[in-house]
């Protein structure tokens, strides 16, 4: 027989998963951010961009939570390189192609959920930052944005859990994260119970440190007003 | 042309209406409104809810563009400013709203001290100082520090006062400044608006708050169905013997409000 699981665990797997860890960070934390930023940036630009901005930035979005993830990784992969932009197609390693679907697809997720927070936002308040001589950029990005993303950082931090989660497809691109590692494990050792149950464990932890570090923006950021009902 | 007159600067109305035209949704909101706001003058609009009085508020500082008819700012056309002239402009033009409007994720001080700093290009302290002073103005010194969410609606009101003072305005319009208060919060903001107009301030304020408002007035503007339909001081719209619709809608309200429908003219 084999060695026994925690033997197997000390020896094998958990070094091997800790180097897909550090990989699966490298994705997750760039590709979050990323998305973040898309998200907020397209988010105001749907609802306070002038109409053919809109228009585009809705497209983005429609395309990019239109189609499979699978298929958006592919295509920045493996298509990419094919289409020349002056002579030179681009090719991206395998990581970069990983963090632009991610980040990308990501985006146009989130941009809804600041969309819905900045429409939440009554339009007393913009009026009122007009009134005072701002312009309307001014009053979006500080009186309208500030109270929507409080009220999206919910919706955001939901998306971000789910990132942590499809990262796990960066495998598919030879990019040796968690999953992929795993893989690589359960091959070698036929040990398939073991390796992919103890996967689900790190993922959790995973998840659940992110939602620990979401709610801590959240309390960084709440005011009265804008706060989780106590209890 | 008002040029044509000898020129006597401080004759020129700080605001000015010229058949001020305005059509939502298929009704005519405004239908030719004209005025003269003289300077240090408090100008008083009633008349029932869709009258107008919101609108042509609104119109004044382009929150919400007129359809035609001209808008004079001490002596200068807003018609065709452009979007950065109207921000200079709108700066002139302190704007108290009825459901207040604070910044809800902003404390009082920063409600005041937002606009100094992003709009005026004030330093911190400096801006600082200014809305510390205002707020003083207001009595909430003490509340510089709560948000919003933990003041009283008189008590944000008097915020969102301090907040349009603290831009020097040249003249302030207040729609329905105390309508969303409790009855006892109005008399706090009252106190503050009278303060100001006996600090002189140049005012339009629509409100329900009729005998208040008699005593502050130098003029009524009575409107329904989008005109100005009557316009004088309190004393002759209200006064014994007047046969006025002012009167009459007054009657009305003090009625609703438990008040004498004497007790306006009384407090003349």
């Amino acid at each position: 027989m084999s060695t026994p699981y925690l033997e197997f665990l000390r020896a094998e797997l958990a070094p091997g998963l800790l180097e897909g860890l550090w990989i699966s960070v490298l994705v997750i934390v760039p590709s979050a951010l990323l998305g973040a930023l898309i998200g907020v940036v397209a988010g105001v630009l749907r609802v306070y961009g002038p109409r053919p901005v809109r228009v585009l930035t809705n497209g983005y979005v429609s395309l990019f939570r239109g189609t499979p993830l699978v298929v958006q990784v592919f295509f920045w992969y493996f298509a990419l390189p094919y289409i020349h932009f002056g002579g030179t197609g681009i090719v991206l390693d395998p990581l970069e192609a990983a963090i632009l679907s991610f980040g990308l697809c990501s985006g146009a997720y989130q941009s809804e959920y600041i969309r819905g927070g900045l429409l939440s936002i009554k339009r007393g308040q913009i009026r009122a930052a007009l009134a005072l001589g701002m312009t309307t950029r001014q009053a979006v990005l500080s009186v309208v944005l500030p109270q929507a993303f409080r009220r999206a950082l919910p919706g955001c931090g939901n998306e971000i859990i789910y990132l942590i989660k499809y990262s796990s497809l960066a495998s598919i691109i030879t990019v040796n994260e968690l999953t992929g590692t795993a893989t690589t494990i359960a091959k070698n050792t036929w040990r398939n119970i073991e390796v992919f149950c103890t996967l689900g464990v790190y993922y959790l932890v995973l998840v659940t440190v992110a939602a620990w570090l979401l709610r801590l923006a959240e309390d960084a950021l709440s005011v009265p007003g804008f706060e989780r009902p106590s209890n | 042309m008002a040029d044509s007159r000898i020129s006597a600067p401080d004759r020129t109305p700080i605001l000015e209406a010229r058949s001020l035209v305005k059509t939502l949704g298929g009704n005519r909101v405004l239908d030719a409104v004209s005025f003269q706001l003289p300077r240090g003058q408090v100008k008083v609009l009633i008349g029932p809810s869709g009258a107008g009085k919101s609108t042509l508020l609104q119109c004044l500082n382009f929150l919400m563009p007129p359809d035609s008819g001209q808008i004079l700012l001490d002596g200068r056309e807003v018609n065709g400013a452009s979007k950065k002239e109207l921000c200079a402009l709108r700066q002139q033009v302190g704007m108290i709203f009825q459901d207040f409007n604070l910044f809800d994720h902003l404390s009082a001080l920063d409600n005041v001290r937002v606009a100094l700093i992003k709009v005026k290009g004030m330093g911190k302290l400096e801006a600082t100082e200014r809305a510390v002073a205002e707020l003083k103005r207001v009595g909430l010194a003490d509340r510089a520090a709560n948000y919003p969410a933990n003041l009283s609606g008189g008590q944000k009101q008097r915020v969102a006062i301090a907040r349009a003072l603290a831009m020097d305005p040249k003249v302030m319009l207040l729609d329905e400044p105390t309508s969303a208060l409790d009855p006892e919060l109005i008399g706090e903001v009252l106190a503050v608006i009278r303060d100001l107009a006996q600090g002189g301030m140049t005012m339009i304020m629509a409100t329900h708050q009729i005998s208040f408002s008699a005593s502050l007035a130098d003029e009524f503007l009575f409107m329904d169905k989008g005109r100005v339909v009557e316009q004088g001081s309190p004393a002759d719209l209200l006064g014994k013997g007047s046969a006025s619709r002012t009167q009459a809608f007054c009657a009305k309200i003090s009625e609703l409000t438990g008040e004498a429908p004497e007790a306006a003219e009384c407090r003349l």
